[in-house]
């Protein structure tokens, strides 16, 4: 990623321009529609024989129990990978994490690395801090590749380039290769498996040549102290065993207490995200083989927010997501809008809670936007393989939101929207406790209707008629009736 | 046996209609069923909007109202979604165990109708009669927040006359979601667009919930796209008879 999310438009403004885009919605809905039907068939599979439902739970378990004793695994972690010849650092954010990568590829006096797609590596900016230290990173995932040439931002966790189309992604191919390694050919079509050989051999050069490889970790198990990497293309092998050295940025969540708990999650993970029983690659690491592989290597833990998460009793539960994209692919918010919209590396359903979770509500109207991009229709906890309860961390974070605003009064005065919603929702709460004001009010509701069609409501009325207002209420009818007895 | 009408704000005030035809079913049935005039909103709009302190009178009120009953039915699956899941929530923010302990002894009396025929009453067919082609869509928090399953539809299968058509993407989203139908308006719009082009591609005359709320926004969009269809409560068809057909 070369571009940056920083100073993105609120969810509405940003949607309403997404929404407008016809390549992006029909991109999306076939793709999230294909990926939802496969991985149906695979869950429908496991509960011909097994149970589904046991497996989430069991996922859930090995999840929660290393958070409760987050403290403890992490240093049990430490003491195996530094038993296996690992260097461990600790990063508290992302500025200490991305001095510690930089000095480490520094002290190494090269100037390029290879990266296996990594999401903290994207939330941290790591690519932007090592160009600025005069240091290339070169995404190496083919996704990643496409979104990288073309200097433009990921869209999904696990297909980040899925707002593009084959044609797009040839243009870019031609137009960037040689810009930054070996060419296309000038004869490249836009077939899949053409793309994918130009892809190909461009990387392959950088694969031999790269002395620095990076990587996240999707599970690091504290007792053995191995790091796990789940891939489908191969690229992420190559950077993790031909490099001299290995850097490894790990958010502190993605610890599991013992190796056999890796195996829940190995299941759930494939069949939830690309909707296969497995994934084609899994590498796994636990420090330094003499004579095999990155004879250095270095573990950087990041906290990065996290602690923050952990200390927010309904939101905690987002630290389990193992970042398999089911939620993104379920929601009908994310499938019309993309991933842009949410204006971080994390969009979708996960992202409109996450993002709050880590860096805190009321002081960034981008961030306190996106507890609201969610209809609450509960599809993305139905699908989540970790039984995160979206909506429910979703409608906490939007009464952080509220209550952000209530502490800060002064500042609020300045934004005469939320002044608004805060008074129409204060002016329907009061007489909605005083049954008899009630009544009153409904007689008012018919008015009430008439002005909205008459001056606005447009938000409503712009595609929406209004209902008709009935001559009475219910109640009134109840009262007048006798229930409709007389 | 003491059963309470909560008829929900925006049946009181907009759509009274279902809420006589919830008393007429119900008395067909042998129920007879009280209105306490002291009810208001079960919250839901302010819990989802993030207000909780402006929450608490609202489910203070509820159980004042509601307490005394032994069983309470409304036509709005995400009212009682909100009334089984959220209260308890409003009722810890508020601090006073007493509202706690009355908000546990209250939500779980609390029945979406579908719930209230089926699970309480134990009947299937209601006696009703409705000649339309009609399809139905889950609305996600009877569907996944109640878990309602096929309950609805069981009902409308059993009405004489009635065709039954499926919807295609029927569990999916509508784009209503309360606050958000204006919060995020465009998202909103496009969401109900697709949904009425299922419903159209159904060949339904009629589309029936069991949420007026889902349906104002479905039936707002279909009456601005003059699609030929009309939105209709599940309760409206159900007390529908060769006599008196409802919402014709």
């Amino acid at each position: 990623m070369t571009g940056t999310f920083v100073g993105m438009p609120t969810f509405p403004r940003a949607a309403r321009a997404a929404l407008g885009n016809t390549q992006l919605r029909h991109n999306l809905a076939h793709a999230t529609g294909t990926i939802r039907a496969k991985r149906q068939r695979l869950v429908d599979e496991v509960n011909a024989t097994s149970d589904w439902e046991a497996l989430r739970v069991a996922g859930t378990a090995v999840k929660e129990s290393a958070l409760r004793s987050l403290a403890d695994r992490l240093e049990q972690l430490e003491s195996a990978l530094v038993a296996n010849g690992a260097t461990v650092h600790w990063a508290r954010d992302a500025a200490e994490a991305n001095a510690i990568v930089t000095s480490v590829v520094q002290r190494h006096r090269a100037d390029e690395v290879v990266k296996v797609k990594s999401m903290l590596t994207q939330e941290i900016g790591l690519n932007e801090a090592l160009a600025a230290a005069g240091v290339a990173a070169w995404e190496t995932d083919l996704a990643e590749l496409i979104v990288q040439l073309g200097d433009d931002l990921p869209s999904h966790i696990l297909v980040p380039a899925i707002h593009r189309n084959r044609a797009e992604i040839r243009e870019i191919f031609l137009a960037e290769m040689a810009r930054v390694g070996r060419p296309a050919p000038p004869e490249l079509t836009d077939e899949p498996a053409v793309l994918a050989a130009a892809a190909r051999a461009h990387l392959r050069e950088k694969f031999l040549r790269a002395r620095v490889g990076i990587s996240g970790a999707n599970f690091a198990v504290a007792d053995t102290g191995t790091l796990v990497v789940v891939e489908s293309e191969g690229n992420g092998r190559m950077c993790l065993t031909l490099p001299d050295v290995l850097i490894s940025v790990v958010g502190i969540e993605k610890i599991v207490p013992t190796w056999s708990d890796l195996d829940p999650l190995l299941r759930l993970l494939p069949r939830s995200s690309t909707g296969e029983r497995m994934n084609p690659y899994t590498s796994t690491w636990s420090g330094v083989t003499p004579g095999d592989g990155p004879q250095e290597v270095h573990v950087v833990l990041l906290d990065n927010g996290r602690t923050r998460a952990l200390a927010d009793e309904v939101g905690r539960q987002a630290l389990r997501c193992i970042r398999c994209s089911a939620c993104l692919n379920v929601c009908p918010v994310y499938e019309r809008t993309g991933g842009h919209a949410y204006g971080s590396v994390y969009p979708g359903p996960i992202g409109a809670i996450l993002n709050p979770l880590l860096r805190g509500v009321g002081h960034d109207e981008q961030i306190d936007s996106l507890p609201y991009a969610s209809s609450l229709c509960g599809a993305c906890f139905e699908v989540c393989p970790v039984r995160i309860d979206i909506p429910s961390v979703l409608v906490d974070q939007r009464v952080q939101v509220v209550d952000a605003r209530r502490d800060s009064l002064p500042r609020l005065m300045s934004r005469p929207g939320h002044v608004a919603e805060s008074l129409a929702v204060k002016s329907v709460a009061v007489p909605l406790s005083r049954p008899r004001l009630l009544a009153t009010v409904e007689r008012l509701t018919g008015v009430g209707l008439a002005l909205a069609r008459r001056f606005g409501a447009r938000r409503w009325t712009s595609a929406r008629d209004l209902p008709v207002a009935p001559d009475e209420s219910f109640r009134a009818w109840w009262r007048r009736t006798d229930g409709g007895r007389r | 046996m003491r059963i309470a009408l909560m008829i929900t704000c925006i049946n009181d005030a907009l759509y009274p209609g279902t809420g006589q035809a919830v008393v007429r079913l119900l008395r067909r049935l042998g129920v007879d069923i009280e209105f306490p005039e002291g009810q208001t909103c079960c919250s839901q709009p302010m819990v989802n909007t993030g207000y909780l302190d402006e929450a608490v009178p609202l489910v203070r009120n509820f159980v004042e109202v509601f307490g005394g009953f032994d069983a309470v039915v409304t036509p709005s699956g995400s009212c009682v979604g909100c009334v089984r899941h959220q209260h308890s929530l409003v009722a810890r923010r508020s601090g006073d165990a007493l509202l706690a302990a009355a908000v546990a002894d209250t939500s779980p009396k609390v029945y979406e109708l579908s719930e209230f025929l089926l699970d309480v009453l134990g009947v299937v067919d209601v006696g009703a009669y409705y000649p339309h082609r009609v399809t139905y869509h889950p609305t996600c928090h009877s569907l996944r927040m109640l878990g309602v399953g096929d309950r609805p539809r069981r009902l409308l299968e059993a009405v004489r006359g009635l065709t039954l058509v499926d919807l295609p993407g029927a569990e999916e989203c509508c784009g209503f979601g309360g606050t958000f139908a204006v919060k995020n308006a465009d998202t909103s719009i496009a969401m109900g667009t697709d949904k009425v082009r299922h419903i159209r591609e159904s060949g339904a005359e009629i589309v029936v919930a069991g949420d007026n709320s889902c349906l104002t926004h479905i039936g707002g969009l279909m009456s601005r796209q003059r699609a030929g269809v009309r939105a209709v409560h599940l309760a409206e068809i159900l007390a529908s008879t060769s006599e008196r057909v409802d919402a014709p």
